[in-house]
């Protein structure tokens, strides 16, 4: 342990910590802009370059970044003296001076951190005036907009993206001044190899990487003559609360279905319905190669992100995952069929609406793939976010916390505890496990909490057990971990037969279109046990035995995954892609 | 291959052929002890030790390099199994310090890089100088590449690190190939690569060329380019010595240091300290332009006072001009003034003292026409280009320097913005991430604390004394002008009027400053107030 003081207050705090962490304990709250630290999902971007931490070393009247300066024993400083709010102060205002100063029409206001870091530091003006960034701004992707105007070279993103996501598309371009993070040879976004995680959004501290807001479409198309129909994804539910100032994990399904049935949505369905599909069409997939000698492991493809960084970076290996569509793509695809049947509506007038906690789901409801050539469109038509949905909830006048609960409506709104957890890193793997036990024994099974597969770590390992065969399964979030997965499983280090991946550390509930969690990692575990806390408060907990999906199967798909119906509605293809071509 | 007994007979023999060589070259006498120096009062003046085979041996040549002793310092720890911990110590004592710019002690990094155990560790040479008139390193790497690589072998050999990377600028073509030719050759003749020598000391060098960016000279920075990535510095969370270059174990000198280290192996401890002054011992290059006559590298002991170095080595300022002022340390250094020339001694801890640095050695002399507004702009303008845009003092506060100078310089300052001057110096200084941003604000901070009345002059008057700042200057026809009309002819905004044979006249109002009127003028007769 080393003694330190702060601010005249004396500490003890183990070797290695940080300035920042130790005067958290004191509760002394340093500001900072580039800082970011997520223990438990490996992520710390520690670039120390934005020089707003700097606290005094009242041993020598030096400033040292709080953030990345490890105590020492003796060490003194000061976070209060007039040198210290100077100095921020300018840094502050050096900061505004190159920033544009639209704050009040920008995307991120109110969750800015720059902007919150002003307010805070009580700056009024800025008395830098002169050159100002003039960047293009990068709106050609169907998933994000780069205004680098706004960037303030915190780096986040590039941590994020190089040394999190190994995706490897963002990097600093340029020197001095003129500096901004770019791609290479500045190609727009979508002519990258961005898999559109959008986890660089996430922890982007202002405007300058934000979603492309895709709620006037919503709009106008509730003001339609068309049919809409929203789907609501696991990890939706258990976050929106937050953008309404409600506890982190609440459980909000009955609010978010008043919601948006106010909003006026015709139909308001859930996309666990459709989870508990997939787990139907994966598992009997898995157990189809399984008995039959196909392609193993088979990996799971519930995620947009994860499905483009495979035809990127592994192209010898398209054929692993599995060709279940995602679930909201089934979902989709079942709304203007199945469910236009019902309705006798005609598939063509009728819109689906996704609202998602990703942004990658927009730009993989526009992949060709996706969409049913009968008809003429596209299984999904409109994607949102968390984050959008819950800007219309406002625009619409509606106060979220009082409004009552309601339940989702019939044929595609019932799901089990199996789908509930696909929202979490481990839960489709979980998910396809109960089912397929119980569909390879024909037995039924008793415990289904496969717990080792649960929780943040980066690659979790289970074996199963399944009438005297070992099942090997594997489970990774975040693209850097699926990478070295896969790589080991190229290398033939490691054999299994079930790999689950998705793309954001811990999973849906870390999405790119969920409420900003601005470094609290807390947020994340509340999420978590949120998503578990629907699960075990679930009568039904195994797909297969979700009623309105076995009336599916009867009454429409027939069988699963060897059906035609279920083949040409449920599943697609992939195609491996070079580093640079469109995406 | 040669082994410690043939190295040593092969130098006798060559250096009998060198002197052969040299004898009827007659800028090249021989001294008392045997070795080679260049004629001239120029030369003599100095102590050469870094440079002491420049313009002497053919780089080429390993003989001519073995003559003069290469290697033989090597050989020697090799012969007589030195403990590393010995030369660790030997150069701590001999109060070695890096001539790269920051002057922390060669011996302590290397003692720190010994103590870290390592499978792996790494010696790079700093071979990226990049500021603007400063050539000491590109002159050794050029004419004694051998030197270079011996001070890094020695390093290997103490700090037990077998791989080593001189991380040289792509502008220095000449230094790369020569490098590439002295690696070569000293690899044929096994004293560098496996087994040195014949013993089981193994060393070798890799050159790693940059791509030209300044911040590269920094020390993470440059590591960081080594390793492939974008030259940024790190965040310091621990030292090179501990962890370097891919996280191992790395001593990182800059060419000068090397090239010291054989003398000092060679020549004892006692000898270095002799030279200098007791905290700076040993010699130090400048590379000494400007107004002075004799523009060139010069070195001199440490602790040699300003105006030797001007006037009795350089030959005084060009024109029998007034000195104003000289710039050391480049781009992060600061401007002394004239008056402090006397009193003011060329060494680590005399330089900081008035405000400037030794950094890498440049050395950039002033006169009268020379504006110190002006020249802190210039040097401004350098580290705002060269900034790698990574910490927000750094890369958006010197812009904004830069931005003030440009307005002060063009009339449009304030007396507010020497205020702000100040403070955003200060706290650019003391807040940027690495050296580069840290020093880059020592031009303005010099200058405002030397010259403020030429800061002011410039606001208030709006007038530059030295006649440089465009924007502030008149052109007046003065009673000499026989109205020939050259002016008017070629003034390209036609704001000359005038009679033939009439003194013409000059309207201010419309007048760019394009300083046509005052070239062309065949009387001298225009001039500039």
């Amino acid at each position: 342990m080393i003694s330190i003081t702060i601010n005249n207050k004396p500490i003890m705090v183990e070797e290695g910590t940080t300035i920042l962490e130790a005067a958290k304990k004191l509760n002394i709250l340093i500001p900072t802009l580039c800082h970011l630290n997520l223990h438990d999902i490996n992520v710390n971007s520690e670039t120390a370059s934005c020089r707003v931490c700097m606290v005094e070393n009242t041993k020598n009247g030096k400033l040292i970044p709080a953030c990345a300066t490890r105590v020492w024993e003796g060490l003194d400083v000061r976070t209060d003296t007039l040198k210290v709010i100077r100095t921020r102060r300018i840094m502050i205002e050096l900061l505004l001076s190159d920033h544009p100063k639209d704050c009040l029409v920008c995307a991120k206001s109110g969750h800015c951190e720059l902007q919150n870091l002003a307010n805070e530091n009580n700056i009024r003006s800025v008395r830098f005036n002169g050159k100002q960034h003039n960047c293009k701004i990068d709106d050609t992707s169907l998933s994000l907009v780069r205004d680098m105007n706004k960037c303030i070279l915190c780096k986040r993103c590039e941590t994020m993206c190089n040394d999190i996501q190994t995706v490897g598309v963002l990097t600093d371009v340029g020197r001095g001044f003129d500096t901004v993070v770019g791609t290479a040879f500045d190609h727009p976004m979508h002519e990258t190899v961005c898999t559109f995680c959008g986890q660089c959004v996430s922890v982007c501290p202002t405007g300058a990487l934000t979603e492309v807001d895709n709620t006037s479409q919503v709009w106008n198309a509730l003001d339609s003559e068309k049919t809409v129909i929203v789907q609501v994804a696991p990890a939706v539910r258990v976050a929106l609360g937050e953008e309404f100032g409600m506890e982190a994990g609440s459980i909000i399904t009955g609010k978010m279905v008043s919601a948006l049935k106010a909003l006026g949505f015709d139909y308001v369905f859930d996309t666990n319905f459709a989870a508990d599909v997939t787990v139907m069409e994966e598992a009997s997939e898995f157990i189809d190669r399984f008995k039959n000698g196909g392609t193993l492991p088979i990996l799971t493809s519930c995620c947009p992100s994860w499905i483009k960084f495979v035809e990127h970076n592994f192209g010898d290996l398209v054929d692993i995952p599995s060709s279940c569509k995602s679930p909201h793509e089934m979902f989709g695809a079942l709304a203007k069929t199945y469910f236009a049947e019902k309705i006798g509506k005609n598939p063509k007038d009728i819109i689906v609406v996704s609202v998602m906690p990703c942004v990658a789901k927009k730009y993989e409801s526009a992949r060709p793939e996706l969409s049913n050539q009968q008809i003429g469109t596209s299984d999904v038509d409109i994607v949102i976010s968390t984050r959008e949905l819950a800007r219309m909830i406002s625009e619409a006048t509606l106060d979220f916390t009082s409004l009552p609960d309601s339940e989702f409506d019939r044929f595609m709104g019932q799901s089990t505890g199996a789908a509930a957890i696909f929202g979490a890193t481990g839960g489709v793997a979980e998910a396809s496990l109960r089912t397929a036990y119980d569909l390879i024994t024909g037995e039924s099974l008793q415990d289904v909490n496969f717990t080792p597969l649960r929780g943040f770590e980066n690659i979790k390992e289970a074996t199963v057990n399944i009438n005297g065969t070992n099942i090997n399964i594997a489970v990774a979030s975040g693209l850097g971990n699926a990478r070295k997965l896969l790589e080991m499983v190229r290398n033939g280090e490691k054999e299994y037969h079930l790999i689950e991946i998705m793309a954001c550390p811990g999973g849906c509930i870390d999405g790119g279109g969920q409420p900003y969690i601005r470094g609290d990692i807390d947020i994340l575990n509340k999420r978590m046990n949120a998503i578990y806390q629907i699960d075990s408060d679930k009568k039904i907990r195994k797909a297969h035995e979700n009623p309105e999906l076995q009336q599916l199967y009867k009454e429409f798909l027939g069988e699963p995954y060897y059906g035609q119906k279920a083949h040409d509605l449920l599943h697609t293809h992939f195609h491996a892609r070079k580093k640079y071509d469109e995406a | 291959m040669l082994n410690i007994k043939s190295l040593k007979e092969l130098q006798k023999t060559t250096y009998n052929d060198l002197v052969k060589t040299l004898s009827d070259n007659s800028n090249i006498g021989i001294k008392e002890d045997g070795s080679f120096y260049l004629k001239g009062d120029y030369y003599e003046k100095q102590t050469r030790i870094a440079l002491r085979n420049c313009g002497i041996i053919r780089p080429h040549f390993i003989e001519d390099s073995i003559a003069t002793k290469a290697y033989i310092a090597l050989a020697n720890l090799l012969e007589n199994n030195i403990p590393p911990t010995k030369v660790v110590d030997d150069i701590i004592e001999s109060g070695l310090r890096g001539r790269g710019g920051a002057g922390f002690s060669t011996g302590k990094k290397w003692a720190e890089a010994l103590k870290h155990d390592d499978t792996q560790k790494y010696v790079v040479c700093n071979a990226d100088e990049g500021d603007p008139g400063a050539f000491m390193d590109r002159s050794i790497l050029e004419q004694d590449p051998h030197s270079v690589l011996e001070g890094m072998a020695i390093c290997g050999y103490a700090i037990g690190a077998t791989k080593g990377y001189i991380y040289v600028r792509a502008e220095y073509p000449i230094a790369v190939q020569n490098l590439e030719i002295a690696i070569k050759q000293a690899k044929e003749k096994g004293l560098l690569g496996e087994n040195i020598l014949g013993t089981d000391f193994t060393f070798d060098i890799e050159l790693r060329l940059g791509a030209g960016a300044f911040v590269c000279g920094e020390a993470t920075a440059l590591i960081e380019s080594i390793e492939g990535h974008r030259g940024m510095p790190r965040n310091k969370i621990y030292r090179t010595a501990h962890k370097g270059l891919f996280q191992k174990p790395t001593v990182l000198n800059n060419v000068e240091t090397l090239a010291n280290v054989h003398m000092i192996m060679l020549n004892g401890v006692d000898w270095f300290k002799s030279i200098g002054t007791e905290k700076s011992t040993g010699t130090k290059v400048f590379s000494v332009v400007g107004k002075v006559r004799e523009a060139g590298l010069v070195e001199v002991p440490m602790g040699t006072p300003l105006s030797y170095i001007i006037y009795d080595i350089s030959g005084g300022i060009k024109d029998d001009k007034a000195l104003k002022a000289v710039q050391t340390g480049g781009p992060s250094g600061g401007c002394i003034p004239a008056n402090l020339m006397d009193t003011t001694t060329v060494d680590f801890e005399s330089l900081e003292r008035i405000g400037s640095i030794m950094g890498s050695g440049g050395m950039v002399v002033m006169d009268e026409d020379d504006c110190m507004v002006d020249i802190a702009r210039f040097f401004m303008d350098f580290t705002v280009e060269e900034s790698c845009g990574k910490c927000t003092p750094c890369r958006i506060g010197n812009q904004r320097i830069l931005e003030i100078l440009n307005r002060i310089t063009k009339g449009d300052g304030t007396m507010e913005d020497i205020r702000t001057l100040k403070d955003l110096s200060n706290v650019i200084i003391e807040t940027s991430l690495c050296g580069l941003g840290k020093a880059a604000p020592n031009p303005v901070v010099s200058t405002l604390h030397y010259f403020e009345n030429e800061y002011i002059e410039h606001i208030q008057n709006k007038r530059c004394p030295a006649g440089v700042c465009k924007n502030l200057l008149t052109y007046v026809v003065m009673d000499n002008c026989i109205g020939c009309g050259i002016c008017k002819l070629n003034c390209p905004v036609n704001c000359i009027d005038g009679e033939r044979k009439e003194k013409h006249f000059i309207h201010i109002d419309k007048c760019i400053k394009c300083g046509t009127c005052f070239d062309k003028c065949p009387k001298n007769a225009i001039t500039m107030k």
